[in-house]
């Protein structure tokens, strides 16, 4: 008999506690299929952040850390310059990697730092109850822009990618979703690629996907893959930034 | 080999190394800069590592995450860098990652000046950050115990898995003494806990996270059991003509010296005046003080603030006699006005 579909062994198999319809269990997977795929898992050290993923130590089954709100680039970059023959990823949120951790993140790029973030934005702080995010879109109804996001008050979505690409320390920028079958394959095949790019030391390396908050959206599951569509694609494009090795 | 003239921050950059330290993580501040400088040049030709980092905040998260490694790995900074550190530090002591922390201060409160000063006390004994937690904290003296103390501080910050500080005035940092150089120190201790990757064992997690109050209780009682230790085996005190002492001056770091040099002074005038220079602020040496309140008539807390270890005296007093306060900020006192000091209270008292 073949087995055709198995948990990857760099999942623990522990019951995720994210929400029905969240996109974050598929991201995991995503990451864990490329940690083994890669053959990594032994050398591969990851840091979670403050937010919803931040059990992600008890998921993913290699060495891992949990770090400060914002500050994983930093603690990834003093393992790696320690360790650089391992791999070293962080996975963050937007609050965690656009607001408090804004300036580790944008350093951890300039320096060039051989890393790879993971991050997930889904226009909103999901662990503390659904308040604006620096991505939240302008009109979308947070706890926190009860009345819409407005421009002249609460100011403009940070686009990352598109901010980190412009940073000569950047070898791999690139932005997906995972709100459809076609752009999960995608999302995999960016999260390895900026693996690879770690591996080959390149420099710094990141994949935006856009993720689904059906809880803090108030949509069902299906509604929110297809407001991705609607609302986050058209401001934040999806596609490659930056690729050093292109 | 002889002594070599050394600079304070100098000598204890190169202590750090002595002791086996493999990164240095930190921001530039005065009048800490040097011991940066110092790294910057010394870890290329030694294969260790220095990175500037962004912000203290980002300098103490690089710290986090490079001590998770195993490594000997420091940061150093001064007052208002050190406050920014305060977050990170917090979760360092949560998870038992050993680091040397050094705070070469100055005067406060806000950007206050680059003079010396202690007046950085309280944040250091009491932890400084959110939560229940304590630093070993080592207060050096002179400029070989700069060295001295960093080597020590390593060990300590290893066999407790705590991050231990050493601070120091300012002034400390800057001057010059000819000092012996140790030798090399060769870390012994096993750190199995370290993220390294998980090859041919099952993943190591440093989380600082306890959702379960369960388990957040049991971790701040294992913390507290680690303090108790400390406290009953690692405070540290010189006592300085102390056994028939009317009167205790009790001081700390730099400011230390130059009280001693005031109560060999009023011993000369027969004026029975003794020293108790804490070297650990926490754990604070309480027995010794608490002993040397059975004899003494009165103590005297010479501090570089407006008055912080003064509080630690008078809990290990306990009310048995009276403890007086002389401080300055920004200026060190000198050793006539404190030897003045001792006259006006010997006087009054008649000692």
């Amino acid at each position: 008999m073949k087995t055709v579909a198995a948990r990857p062994e760099s999942l623990t198999g522990a019951q995720y506690h994210y929400c029905p319809g969240c996109t974050h269990g598929i991201i995991h997977r995503l990451v864990a299929e490329v940690i083994d795929e890669l053959g990594i898992r032994e050398k591969t050290i990851g840091i979670c952040p403050v937010g919803c993923a931040v059990l992600a130590y008890d998921y993913f089954n290699c060495d891992m850390l949990e770090a400060a709100h914002g500050r994983a680039p930093a603690i990834a970059t003093g393992i790696k310059r320690m360790l650089p023959e391992n791999v070293v990823f962080t996975y963050q949120g937007d609050g965690d990697l656009a607001s408090i951790g804004m300036a580790e993140i944008l350093h951890a790029s300039a320096r060039g730092e051989k890393i790879t973030v993971i991050f997930v934005n889904n226009a909103v702080y999901g662990m503390t109850g659904g308040q604006m995010a620096p991505t939240t879109l302008l009109g979308q109804v947070t706890t926190t822009s009860p009345y819409g996001r407005k421009a002249e008050v609460e100011g403009y979505p940070v686009r990352m990618a598109e901010i980190l690409a412009e940073n000569e320390g950047s070898a791999y920028i690139a932005r997906t979703t995972v709100n459809k079958p076609a752009n999960v394959r995608r999302t995999k095949k960016a999260i390895k690629k900026a693996f690879e790019i770690q591996q080959k030391g390149l420099g710094f390396t990141m994949v935006e996907i856009l993720s689904a908050c059906p809880t803090n959206w108030g949509l069902s599951p299906v509604q929110a893959l297809e407001w991705i569509d609607e609302n986050m694609i058209p401001y934040y494009p999806l596609g490659e930034f930056k690729n050093k090795e292109a | 080999m002889g002594k070599i003239l050394m600079k304070g921050n100098e000598a204890l950059a190169e202590g750090a190394l002595i002791a086996g330290c493999q990164g240095f993580f930190g921001y530039p501040i005065t009048p800490s800069s040097e011991i940066a400088e110092y790294m910057a040049r010394k870890f290329p030709q030694l294969g260790g590592i220095f990175l500037q980092a962004e912000s203290e905040l980002a300098a103490i998260n690089m710290v986090y995450g490079a001590a998770a490694t195993g490594a000997r790995v420091m940061t150093a900074s001064s007052g208002p860098g050190i406050s920014l550190k305060q977050e990170g530090i917090s979760f360092i002591a949560e998870a038992e990652l050993p680091c040397l922390i050094v705070n070469i201060s100055r005067g406060g409160p806000g950007l206050g000046g680059i003079q010396p000063a202690q007046s950085d006390y309280f944040q250091a004994t009491r932890g400084g950050g959110h939560g229940d937690y304590r630093l070993i904290v080592l207060a050096p003296s002179s400029v070989q115990e700069m060295m001295d103390y960093a080597i020590e501080g390593f060990d300590l910050a290893d066999r407790y898995r705590i991050p231990v500080m050493l601070m120091a005035e300012g002034t400390l940092g800057q001057m010059m003494e000819p000092i012996y150089v140790r030798e090399p120190v060769k870390p012994a201790i096993e750190k199995p806990w370290a993220t390294t990757g998980c090859a041919g064992r099952s993943p190591n997690i440093i989380n600082t996270l306890h959702l379960s109050p369960e388990v957040l209780e049991h971790r701040n009682q294992h913390l507290q059991r680690k303090y108790d230790q400390l406290q009953a085996n690692e405070s540290r005190a010189e006592t300085f003509m102390t056994d028939d002492a009317d009167l205790i001056l009790v001081a700390f770091g730099l400011m230390s010296r130059v009280v001693k040099k005031a109560v060999i002074e009023a011993r000369k005038q027969g004026i029975k005046v003794g020293l108790i220079r804490p070297i650990t602020l926490w754990p604070f040496p309480d027995a010794i003080i608490k002993e040397a309140a059975e004899k003494a008539q009165m103590f005297l807390s010479v501090e570089i603030s407006m008055g912080q270890m003064i509080e630690d005296i008078r809990l290990a007093v306990d009310g048995a006699v009276p403890v007086d306060f002389y401080g300055r900020i920004g200026i060190i006192p000198n050793p006539e006005e404190i030897y003045s000091e001792i006259i006006r209270i010997a006087e009054r008292e008649g000692f």
